[in-house]
Order: C-alpha cells, then sequence, then structure tokens
C-alpha cells in the first residue's frame, strides 16, 4: 500500500519521502536498530502522525525527517532536499528555514518571556530583534496569547506554555512543522485545544505536520495515521476511518 | 542571539551569583596576595630604592642583602675611584648599633653614615635641613619611627623631637632633624649621621665600609664597568635595580616568604577557579537541553560557542572586576594601617590573564560537551 501510494505521489506533493531508511544505534554486541528500511511519504498539506509503542523507533524516524540525526542507509527527502547531500552547516541552516518544531517538554527558555522565545527562529535567521519581537507578538495573538507575551514560561499554564511552542514553531513559516508528544503533557481538554490550534494555524497546502503520539485522543485529528512497531511501519490509517473506528 | 545568552546567563539568580562570587573570590585572592607579596618584596629593597642616587653599589662579594654588613677596607675607595670610567665615588657606612633613648628605652638601629663632604644618598628631609648632619653630634630620625619605634615609652610615649640627646654606642647624639623614607621589611630605625662620625661610634674594626656608591662618567656601559670594578678590586658592582632584586631573591628565600605567599596565591587561584569552573560547567550542562532546541531550530554551532563566550566573559569580567575591586579596598586599608600593600599594573593585567584564561579552560570543556551533543536529545522527554 505504502509502496502504491509513493509511486503514485508526484514530486511537488510530497513533502516528506523517506525510501528504506535505516538507522542503529550503537556498535556490535550492543547494537540496537531502531529503523529497518523504513518507507513513508508525507504530502503537503497534511497532518501525519507516528503512532506505536514506545521504542519502535518514532522518536528516531522523526528526528531523521528533521535532519538532526544522520541516517545510516537509505534516501530521505524533504521537500526536494537531501540532507546526505548537505555539510553540516546547510543542514543546520536549512533546518532554521524550513523546520518548526514543538517539544514534548515545550524546551521554552525560562529566562526569556513567551514573545522572546517565540523570536528565536526568527533571530537565528537572522531577523532584527525589533522586527522579531513585533513578528513574535503577531504571532502570541494568533494563538490567543497576545497579553501574555511578557509573561515568563514558569507563569503560563501547560496549554499556555504549549500554545507558545506552537507559536514558536510557525513564526518562521516553516514549510514542514515536526511536533514531538505535543499533548502528552496536557489534560485532555487543553491538549484538544492544541491540537485544534496547530490544525487551524499551522496547515495550510503548501506545509506539513508529522506528529509523534501515543496519545489515542488526538488521533481523530490525523490526515493519515502510520503505525510503527520494531523499527517498521506495519500499517498507514486514514485518520477519518481511524476516528471512527477506533483503536 | 547575544541578548538570549545574557537573558539564560542572569536568569538563574542563584547560579548567576555562585558563578560570579566564585570568580570574584579567586580573582581577590589571587590579586590581593600578589600585592600584598609584592608590598613585602619591594618593603626589602625600600631602603635601596630611596638611597638610588648612584649608578652603582660596590660591596664586598659576599654580601647577600641590604642590612648583610660585611665591610671592607677604607683603602677599597681609593682603588673604585681609580677605575677608569668611575666620575666619582662616596662611601657609605651602614651596621647595626645600639641606642639609648633619653628615658633610658634602649632601641636596636641601623646607622647610616653618608659622605661628609657631599651626603650623597641622603633621604628625603622634612624638618631641618640636610646639611644640619654636619654639625657635631648630629643625626637624623624618620620621622614615623620619632613617634612609634623612637617614642619614649618610659615617659609616656612622647615622641623624639629635634634637640633630643640620645645615645649611640655609648656616644652622645643630638636629633637635629626628621626625614621621611619609604616603609622598609626591617623596621630597625634608620638613623642617619655622617660617615665620620658613624665610623667614631661604631665599634673599632680594621674593616668599617660598608658601601660605595659610585657614579659612572658618561655613556659608560655599567656592565663593563662593573666587570672592570670587579677584576681590579675583587668587588661586586651592582645597579641599583639588581641590587634590589639580589635582596629581594635573597631574603625571600631565606625567610620562606616567597613559598608562603605562592602556596596561599596557587589554593586561592585553584580554588576560586575550580568552585567558578565547575559552577559554570554545571550552568551550561543545565542549559544543554535549551542549547540542543537552539541547534535544532538552525542555530550554528559557532554561535553557540559565541554564547556560551559571552556567558563566561560577562561573568569572568564581573566577577573579576569585583574581586580586583575588594583587592583595591583591602589594600587601601592595609596601606592606611602600614601593612605591605603594592598593586603594579602588571598585577591586574596578569591576575585577568590568569582568571579569564581558567574560565575559559571551564568554558572550552563545557564547550565540548554542548559541540558532542546531539540536538535529538530535545526529542526525549
Amino acid at each position: 500500500m505504502t509502496m502504491t501510494m509513493l509511486e503514485n505521489a508526484t514530486a511537488t506533493e510530497i513533502a516528506v519521502a523517506c525510501r528504506r531508511v535505516t538507522k542503529t544505534y550503537g556498535t556490535g554486541g550492543s547494537a540496537v536498530t531502531a529503523l529497518r528500511g523504513i518507507d513513508l511519504d508525507v504530502r503537503a498539506g497534511e497532518l501525519m502522525m507516528l503512532v506505536g509503542p514506545s521504542g519502535c523507533g518514532k522518536t528516531t524516524l522523526i528526528s531523521v525527517i528533521a535532519g538532526i540525526l544522520d541516517r545510516d542507509a537509505g534516501d530521505c527527502t524533504v521537500f526536494g532536499h537531501d540532507y546526505s547531500q548537505m555539510t553540516q552547516g546547510e543542514k543546520t541552516r536549512y533546518r532554521g528555514e524550513t523546520i518548526g518544531f514543538v517539544f514534548q517538554a515545550f524546551n521554552l527558555l525560562p529566562t526569556l518571556t513567551a514573545a522572546e522565545n517565540v523570536s528565536i527562529p526568527l533571530l537565528i535567521n537572522g531577523a532584527s530583534r525589533a522586527t522579531a519581537m513585533k513578528k513574535a507578538k503577531e504571532m502570541l495573538a494568533r494563538v490567543e496569547l497576545g497579553d501574555r507575551a511578557h509573561s515568563l514560561p514558569s507563569q503560563l499554564s501547560g496549554g499556555q506554555q504549549q500554545r507558545v511552542a506552537i507559536a514558536r514553531a510557525l513564526i518562521h513559516d516553516p514549510k514542514l512543522i515536526v511536533c514531538d508528544e505535543p499533548t502528552s503533557a496536557l489534560d485532555h481538554e487543553t491538549g484538544h485545544k492544541v491540537m485544534e490550534l496547530l490544525k487551524d494555524v499551522a496547515l495550510k497546502e503548501d506545509r506539513a505536520l508529522v506528529i509523534v503520539t501515543h496519545d489515542a485522543r488526538i488521533f481523530e485529528f490525523a490526515d493519515r495515521i502510520a503505525r510503527m512497531d520494531d523499527g517498521r511501519i506495519m500499517k498507514i490509517e486514514n485518520g477519518d476511518d481511524f476516528a471512527v473506528n477506533g483503536k | 542571539m547575544n541578548l538570549i545568552a545574557l537573558k539564560m546567563l542572569v536568569g538563574d539568580r542563584l547560579k548567576y551569583i555562585s558563578l560570579v562570587a566564585g570568580i570574584a573570590f579567586a580573582a581577590l585572592l589571587v590579586t590581593q596576595q600578589s600585592s600584598i607579596f609584592t608590598g613585602f618584596a619591594r618593603q626589602m629593597s625600600a631602603w635601596i630604592r630611596d638611597t638610588n642616587v648612584a649608578d652603582l653599589w660596590v660591596m664586598d662579594e659576599q654580601v647577600e642583602f641590604v642590612d648583610d654588613f660585611k665591610p671592607m677596607a677604607e683603602t677599597k675607595l681609593q682603588r673604585i675611584r681609580s677605575v677608569d670610567g668611575v666620575q666619582w665615588a662616596v662611601p657609605l657606612y651602614k651596621n647595626y648599633l645600639r641606642t639609648r633613648l633619653p628615658d633610658g628605652t634602649a632601641v636596636q638601629t641601623r646607622v647610616v653614615g653618608l659622605d661628609d663632604a657631599t651626603l650623597t644618598g641622603a633621604p628625603e628631609i622634612v624638618e631641618g635641613r640636610v646639611e644640619d648632619l654636619r654639625r657635631d653630634r648630629a643625626v637624623m630620625i624618620n620621622i614615623r619611627h620619632a613617634s612609634t619605634l623612637l617614642a619614649l615609652k618610659r615617659d609616656g610615649n612622647k615622641p623624639l623631637k629635634i634637640g633630643d640627646r640620645i645615645s649611640i654606642n655609648d656616644n652622645e647624639a643630638i636629633v637635629v632633624g626628621f626625614y621621611r623614607a619609604t616603609r622598609e621589611f626591617f623596621w630597625d630605625p634608620v638613623i642617619y649621621t655622617t660617615y665620620t662620625k658613624a665610623l667614631n661610634w661604631a665599634p673599632r674594626e680594621r674593616k668599617q665600609l660598608g658601601f660605595i656608591l659610585v657614579k659612572a662618567q658618561e655613556n659608560q656601559d655599567l656592565t663593563q664597568l662593573a666587570e672592570r670594578i670587579k677584576s681590579q678590586t675583587g668587588l661586586v658592582a651592582y645597579t641599583g635595580d639588581q641590587f634590589a632584586n639580589k635582596t629581594m631573591t635573597d631574603l625571600l628565600s631565606r625567610t620562606g616568604i616567597l613559598i608562603n605567599f605562592g602556596i596561599t596565591i596557587a589554593l586561592g587561584f585553584v580554588i576560586g577557579v575550580l568552585v567558578a569552573g565547575q559552577t559554570f560547567f554545571n550552568f551550561v550542562l543545565d542549559n544543554l537541553r535549551h542549547f540542543a532546541a537552539l541547534k535544532a531550530m538552525g542555530l550554528r554551532n559557532l554561535a553557540i560557542i559565541r554564547m556560551v563566550l559571552l556567558q563566561l566573559l560577562t561573568v569572568g569580567l564581573i566577577g573579576y572586576g569585583i574581586g580586583l575591586g575588594g583587592a583595591v579596598i583591602t589594600g587601601a586599608i592595609f596601606s592606611r594601617v602600614g601593612l605591605a600593600f603594592e598593586m603594579p599594573w602588571q598585577i591586574p593585567v596578569l591576575g585577568a590573564v590568569a582568571i579569564l584564561g581558567c574560565c575559559l579552560g571551564a568554558g572550552i570543556i563545557s564547550l565540548v560537551r554542548v559541540m558532542r551533543m546531539e540536538p535529538g536529545i530535545v526529542f526525549r522527554a
């Protein structure tokens, strides 16, 4: 099924294309194979979820897709760009311009205000502080935190912190947004709101979202769900079917 | 990103204060102890610098420091004067003699006898005239000692004054003036008189000439002149700086001051730097996750290095500034109460190099961790 989809997809539609991707940690007797020949396409305008038990390779796969971990073999392109053809510097720059990150633990800098945290990707990409702060405040307003721009992360609730993290992931208009367990630290209602926000604000026709999760409560937001186990993609399902049929 | 680096640094107040305090402590110890050591070292040669009017000090080759009395025969003076390249040469007497104050208090003193004709090597006179030294039985004493070491302890600590009669080795002497001099390492009061009077008061010995002060003729190479003096008279000749260094080196090795201060400075340095280094290392480790997030978001290694170095430089300079300020304040207090403290420009400069160098070392170790860090750790909860 996966190969059929890959063959049918055109280059412009595909945001992420992985072919026979493998990754092993360690060597010799202590080697652990995390990815065993992954084939996966994520289309532009799509919200793809990677689900599966702990240790099945979800985080490794998202790290490879995001370009922060080198694969051992196989091909992986993001919007037609192959990380293996890039120098470390080019890869870092590409990541800074093209990818937005939302982390499970938010990873907001505790000593910076919400607006300063949101402005970081723009600063990394060379924007002036004034420009970055202006855009950060606008972005915070879009995630309904306009009035908390000067608050420190410690002064925000978990849901608010994740909204700040989402604003940070989107401020530089990245083409690919990768989210690692974005709702696992949040209660059900807040998690739902965060997912609604992600879907409303982040998803566009030319932008793809890849979310690693094992929070079944948010599966309904996925366009497609890739179920992983033991370093392989076992099955890819449509999100709607999944929501209707349940687990 | 610089502002973000600084906000990361000062955001955790406790860690920031610990960092600054560690570096300040190291800087305080290093600069303060070095300054006290320098103060002591310079006090050891203070009299040489105060008397440094000639080009060369000539003395017996066995003399090891300024108060090491190994006299020469009087005839040596004439031989020195006949050495090619010597413009003039005058005798200088210096030896320990017992002094009894008007109230009967006995004091060990160092008597300096200046050349009768020229009074070469006279100190800065603050009361009386230097020519008064040529008067019968005339002596001059240090104005600071008049109310301290030479005060009349048996007479209610009254200060010694002009006109008072004292006894030097059972010879009557009259105070005709006061001078001012740099504080010395050895505390025994120095009493100035003329060379002839000093010889008259000193116990009879075959050799009594302590030093010969030599002025070289114009454009004379002092090293070559010293060699000629050595070869023709068997005496050694040093410039003031050489004699001062020889005195310092000898006294430092005799007293163990160098080792004691060295240990204190090294301990302070090591403890302070270890505290600061460890705290900074922990600070970077605590922020490793944040650096990883920044790296994942596209921040290049060079930018991260710049951020860490900026943080390091900031705490380093602030900590060093506070430590140096503390050393200067304690120095001012020390100087006011007469303790040895001297901070030439080399101490703050070398202190800064040492402290910032060690901070940099700690920073480099931290940076290795940051550089080796996989940005993928941001995906681990």
